[in-house]
């Protein structure tokens, strides 16, 4: 812009990383949490750390989910049944309440249940949490306000990104050599190494994730397409791009007829896939003579695809004949779409590569926090000669400096309270899902509003201090709280549990490790006060 | 121009940046957002009409091009020379889109 391509992609680079640093902070850390959600949904409910899971058949499992439907919801329009997997071994039933009925505690128009897939009993369910789904939501749907908003902040960050990866890609004159790279306890030019590393890193992985999680809703970023092919009509389009949710519009004839044995069409659909697992079954105005009932593959590892397209076969409701199969040979352009989606979601990887797409997302954290740390500390320098005659950084200094401990100091706290809430609240508290949240938010808060009225290096210290002390001790409380600790665990193998407390206190070390490193820089500052440092050559060397 | 016209602190850009640069940026902005998502919707709605597949196929490759032609839109606005070419450099190919679009429109 000013002098050249690469100076002025530099500049674009640092402005659109940083207007939108502090949101994508989140966004990355709560993505990143989300490819664990699970798991951690299993760790915040101690009650069904002890159930057993027999292998069952998915023809058994699903008799027992009919069965417990036409208990409790024979009259219901349509009906849900997902599949129990590795990671969710229970059967979740769902369905939609019949006009007219209001479920007594539920809300809104579907209840659900979970039942035991070997017994066919429901599950009680267990203390009221909303667990790794809570990061799931934050990613995209953020919190407090409605998810289309979100939706679209989130998505305008992410095209932000997007910009700040490609132009930082190409301002990059040694991008192989930065990889080696790290000068550390250098100040400005170790924030630039340790900016470098974690984006060079995982950079095929950063790159994927930003340009696939604007895929996962572009239709809604970029709806022209759609309007000028389809003149505007939505559901005309997702009817075509998505042809697999059975005849659910169709009008109930009012004539009962019982509901054909699903358990066969379980195993005729999995059949016809070669063997892959069923995912979700819908039943469609069950017991009615035009019942039918759509069986749609499972997302797993077991499935052994990476593409989030789901194939489907549809069979009649009271012959328990198929009648139809949906995608078996997808188009390109819709596999495209499908793998692009599925490999942000990333729900077909193994134990080994979920870890890895885990470490690339915290290398996507350190990426973004050190990239706004960056901002400041290279800033503050042309502020030098104002800070040691006693004056203040500028008023932009000051505020990415009260944003930056706000974003990464806080969160960690946060996600330590929503963790600690979960063990702490009483397990009969009304509304406790709620107040779990409420934790989350209220210590975030509080972190934030310390942060951007103190934006001082103590206060980095006590919040890393907080933080870590409040993650690193999860297995404690744990111990505490449950049977289920690391001592139990870990010999019984239940990698999931103590995978949790083992990571979970890792990050919580690290963050004491970054407490103890801050303070000592600060003991090492006040006993000798550095000469101001060669601002100019530092700057040259930043700009590169 | 006094700086105070843009900004009511001069603080958060280094107080030597001229005026002009500051109106550069603004411009070369709404380039990058209003020309870019301009061209970027033009390719999707313009693949989608004109690739030879299933117009449910079409749709989804032009939208997803248009998702990389974004960002090159926005890359381009802050890599023109001034803030006139990134302007010119983006109407350009939209007023060719949008041409063709536009006789695509009332032929079909």
């Amino acid at each position: 812009m000013k002098e050249g391509f690469r100076q002025s992609m530099a500049w674009l680079h640092t402005w659109s990383g940083l207007l939108v640093g502090w949101v994508l902070f989140l966004v990355f850390v709560a993505g990143t949490a989300s490819y664990f959600r699970d798991e951690i949904t299993l760790w915040m409910k101690p009650e069904l750390h002890q159930a057993q899971h027999p292998e069952v058949s998915p023809e058994v499992a699903a008799g027992h989910a009919v069965a417990l439907l036409q208990k409790r919801a024979a009259d219901s329009p349509r009906w849900f049944i997902t599949m129990p997997t590795e990671r969710e071994p229970g059967v979740r039933v769902s369905w939609a309440n019949p006009p007219g009925v209001k479920p007594k505690g539920g809300r809104g128009r579907f209840s659900s249940a979970m039942i035991d897939p070997a017994t066919g009993e429901e599950i009680s369910e267990a203390r009221a949490t909303r667990g790794g789904e809570f990061f799931y939501r934050l990613h995209f749907d953020l919190h407090y306000m409605p998810a289309i908003w979100a939706r679209w902040i989130v998505g305008v960050c992410a095209m932000f990104m997007l910009v700040a990866i490609l132009s930082g890609i190409v301002t990059h004159r040694r991008i192989f050599k930065d990889f080696f790279t790290f000068r550390p306890k250098k100040g400005q030019r170790s924030w630039l190494d340790a900016h470098n590393a974690t984006a060079v890193l995982a950079l095929p992985f950063h790159l994927m994730i930003t340009y696939t999680g604007l895929v996962t809703l572009m239709f809604m970023y970029f709806p022209a397409g759609v309007q000028a092919v389809y003149k505007g009509d939505q559901d005309t389009f997702f009817a075509e791009m998505f042809p697999s949710g059975g005849e659910r519009n169709a009008k109930p004839s009012g004539e009962r007829v019982p509901l054909a044995d699903v358990g066969p069409m379980v195993t005729a659909a999995s059949q016809h896939w070669g063997g892959a697992p069923v995912g979700r079954i819908t039943v469609n105005h069950p017991n009615d003579r035009i019942a039918n009932v759509s069986v749609t593959r499972q997302i797993s590892e077991a499935t052994r695809t990476m593409s989030y397209n789901t194939p489907s076969v549809l069979f009649d409701g009271t012959t328990g004949q198929q009648t139809k199969t949906f995608g078996d040979e997808p188009s390109g352009a819709a596999e495209t779409r499908g793998v692009l989606y599925g490999l942000h979601i990333a729900r077909f990887s193994s134990p080994f590569l979920r870890a890895l797409f885990f470490l690339s997302g915290v290398a996507g954290c350190l990426m973004v926090a050190t990239g706004v740390l960056l901002w400041a500390v290279k800033e503050r320098q042309k502020y030098a000669k104002a800070i040691a005659n006693g004056g203040r950084a500028g008023f932009g200094v000051r505020l990415v400096d009260g944003l930056n401990i706000a974003a990464i100091g806080g969160l960690p706290i946060a996600f330590a309270a929503y963790f600690w809430a979960n063990r702490l609240l009483p397990v009969g508290l009304e509304a406790r899902a709620d107040v779990e949240i409420r934790w989350f938010f209220t210590a975030w808060a509080v972190a934030a509003v310390a942060g951007l009225a103190w934006p001082t290096r103590r206060l980095w210290q006590v919040l890393l201090l907080v933080g870590g002390t409040l993650l690193a001790a999860i297995p404690l409380l744990n111990a505490a709280t449950t049977s289920t600790h690391l001592g139990v665990t870990l010999p019984a193998g239940q990698w999931a549990l103590a995978g949790f407390d083992l990571i979970v206190c890792a990050f919580g070390l690290s963050l004491l490790w970054a407490a103890w490193f801050v303070g000592r820089r600060a003991a090492k500052k006040a006993a000798a006060p550095r000469p101001a440092p060669a601002v100019s050559a530092e700057m040259a060397e930043g700009a590169r | 121009m006094s700086r105070a016209v843009f900004l009511p602190s001069g603080r958060f850009w280094p107080r030597n940046e001229p005026a002009r640069l500051r109106v550069s940026v603004a411009m070369r902005t709404l380039a990058a957002v209003i020309g870019g998502y301009a061209l970027a919707s033009l390719a999707a709605a313009l693949l989608g009409l004109m690739l030879p597949m299933d117009r449910v196929d079409a749709v989804m490759t032009g939208t997803m091009v248009a998702l990389v032609v974004f960002p090159c839109a926005v890359m381009w606005s802050f890599a023109a020379s001034s803030a006139a070419r990134a302007w010119a450099g983006l109407l350009v190919p939209i007023a060719v889109l949008g041409a063709v679009f536009a006789f695509r429109w009332m032929s079909a």
